[in-house]
């Protein structure tokens, strides 16, 4: 409590010769006023999230069904999960494969569309729009329910594929090996956020680095594996933290396509949780497996970021 | 002279090709385009088919017989007295309060983050910035037993009061914006006499319009999109959400009337589509500046 008077005092260095009376209450009413202003935060904040979180900790150690009380079970849950649930299991392999195989593409789709908008054309603003219309829409339920009709038996896709010589009736739905590449799939053609991101990151690069590397004679895969790379790693690094977060928690477009068929290869992690705490009523269950993708996500974040010395590019000062 | 020559050749050559390397650039990027949007104008497309033409002559992207049929269809809904106005009009509720009460908290919070100095600000930035990276997973549970024992479930109750605290990725996205005002602006109003309420009202809040609008848009696209905290809360039909109503639609019963699918999952979009054109430019700006911030 001292140290914070002292700050105050501090603080306020600059106004020495005002009495110390006026400066306290100046100070007293900029802490009641930030506390104002804060309060619908910080109230939400307590309500809706802390104290939820805490109550998720504990739930996890328990059976509950809402209907009776909660019953304490210790580390079950977890047990459960691990040892005795063979489709917790395919619920994580789903999502691994998903996360290892939809983050990179829509990545790499994002970066290629990005570098070819870069060159400076005119029409840009129409391109950019219309490479971004899919991602305002993709996350509807008005496309999750196209998406099941084009990749149905007798849907666009086969309908297209048989009329340039392909003749195809495969329920791209009902087939294990292709049910989750439709979705993979769904998730690259949402490439419009890290598109955008990626653009303006291309527009920070400083044309002068590309003179120069002409000037030296430098072609152009050396000019993007030297300078573009290095100087848009830091927003690689950043898109590459935010898809992996939610595509380890992709639920909407699997619950509305696949809903985890066929023979769970589409039951991704969020999806199972919901069916297991709102579908079963197995809340504390539910709650065990938020605790561990919590975690995970937290430890491939924090993978990422241990990673990033060794290929995110910082420029360092004047040199 | 011989120079001259031999050194405009080549420059005549690369002209050319310049030209038809330009062409192709375009031809390449209107190709990926037209691929990229073809299911959506099908869809588009579809809506005014008549039933067998949506089979019949499926990739057309131009009906031969243009017909409204499917959306007067669509729009009955599931009964007479539970048609797509009930469901709009949710819609409109849901993402129209939530977006205000959103906007307006998280610029109250941003405030005090950005032009108060109080004790343990920082912390609670800091604190803010990693709710973000929470997945909401770890507090759906618990959330849902609160709103359960408060008698919330079927009522619109779950979806808006949690809008009213603001949203740490609205206030950080506010806070960015409100730093940049010059504090001479809000110390010279203070000077003048001005409540820090005032202030806020009357000088910073006409300040940062910008980010109010783009903010506004975001939060509407997603809670006009949200399907999942719907989903949770909403079982009775007549709470319906647009996007709860198209899902039970498309997944009746027998005879799917797809036609009339695509006359409501098209119509649903048009509010959003109408928002990103109209503020394009907002939204563009919006997702670079936090994405590079973030």
């Amino acid at each position: 409590m001292s140290e914070i008077k002292q700050e105050a005092f501090s603080g306020n260095a600059a106004f020495g010769s005002s009495p110390n009376k006026r400066m306290l209450s100046r100070r007293a009413r900029d802490n009641l006023m930030g506390y104002l202003f804060l309060s619908p935060w910080l109230i939400g904040f307590v309500v809706f999230l802390l104290l939820p979180m805490v109550a998720s900790l504990v739930l996890s150690f328990t059976d509950y069904n809402i209907f009776s009380d909660p019953e304490w079970v210790g580390w079950g849950n977890f047990e459960r999960m691990f040892f005795e649930d063979p489709r917790y299991w395919r619920s994580v392999k789903a999502t691994l494969y998903f996360v290892f195989t939809a983050v990179p593409l829509r990545l790499i789709v994002a970066l290629a569309v990005a570098l070819m908008l870069n060159r400076g054309t005119r029409l840009v603003g129409l391109y950019r729009a219309a490479y971004y219309a899919p991602s305002i829409v993709g996350s509807s339920v008005a496309v999750a329910v196209m998406w099941r009709q084009l990749f149905g038996g007798d849907g666009l896709i086969n309908f297209l594929l048989t009329s340039i010589g392909i003749h195809s009736d495969l329920r791209w739905l009902g087939n294990p090996k292709t049910a989750i590449w439709t979705l993979i799939i769904l998730a690259a053609w949402q490439f419009g956020s890290p598109m955008l991101i990626f653009l303006a990151g291309l527009k920070q690069i400083p044309q002068e680095l590309y003179e120069a590397a002409s000037i030296d004679g430098a072609n152009e895969q050396t000019k993007f594996g030297r300078i573009t790379l290095p100087m848009l790693s830091p927003i690689i690094l950043f898109n590459l933290v935010m898809q992996t977060i939610s595509g380890f928690l992709i639920f909407t477009q699997a619950y509305l396509v696949t809903n985890g068929r066929p023979l769970d290869t589409t039951l991704f992690y969020a999806l199972y949780l919901y069916r297991r705490a709102f579908e079963d009523h197995q809340f504390g269950y539910g709650s065990a497996m938020a605790w561990i993708i919590l975690m995970v996500i937290a430890l491939f974040t924090f993978l990422i970021f241990r990673s990033s010395p060794y290929w995110v590019f910082y420029e360092t000062g004047e040199d | 002279m011989s120079t001259t020559y031999t050194t405009s050749q080549p420059a005549g050559g690369t002209r050319t090709s310049k030209l038809l390397r330009r062409i192709g650039y375009h031809l390449l990027l209107l190709t990926t385009c037209f691929v990229m949007i073809y299911p959506i104008l099908w869809m588009l497309a579809s809506s005014f088919k008549e039933e067998q033409e949506i089979w019949a002559n499926m990739a057309s992207l131009i009906p031969t017989a243009p017909t409204l049929h499917n959306y007067v269809d669509g729009w009955r809904g599931f009964s007479s007295s539970l048609t797509f106005t009930t469901f709009y009009l949710n819609s409109f509720i849901y993402a129209g309060v939530g977006t205000l009460a959103r906007v307006a908290s998280s610029a109250l919070v941003a405030y005090a983050f950005s032009r108060i100095r109080f004790w343990g600000r920082d912390f609670w930035f800091g604190i803010m910035m990693l709710t973000m990276m929470l997945p909401f997973q770890i507090v759906l549970i618990p959330q849902y037993i609160l709103f359960n024992q408060l008698g919330w479930v079927n009522t619109f109750l779950p979806l808006l009061v949690p809008r009213f605290f603001g949203e740490a990725f609205f206030i950080f996205m506010a806070v960015q914006f409100m730093r940049g005002i010059p504090q001479e602006l809000t110390d010279a109003a203070e000077i003048d006499g001005c409540n820090r309420i005032g202030t806020f009202t009357r000088i910073m809040l006409p300040l940062v319009r910008p980010v109010l609008i783009t903010s506004g848009i975001f939060s509407f696209y997603w809670l006009w999109d949200d399907f999942f905290t719907p989903l949770i809360y909403l079982s009775d039909p007549k709470l319906y959400t647009v996007s709860l109503a198209i899902r039970a639609f498309a997944d009746g019963s027998s005879d799917t009337n797809w036609g009339a699918i695509f006359a409501m999952s098209t119509l649903s979009l048009v509010p959003v589509i109408v928002i990103f054109f109209a503020f394009q430019r907002y939204l563009v700006e919006g997702i670079a500046t936090t994405g590079l911030k973030g």
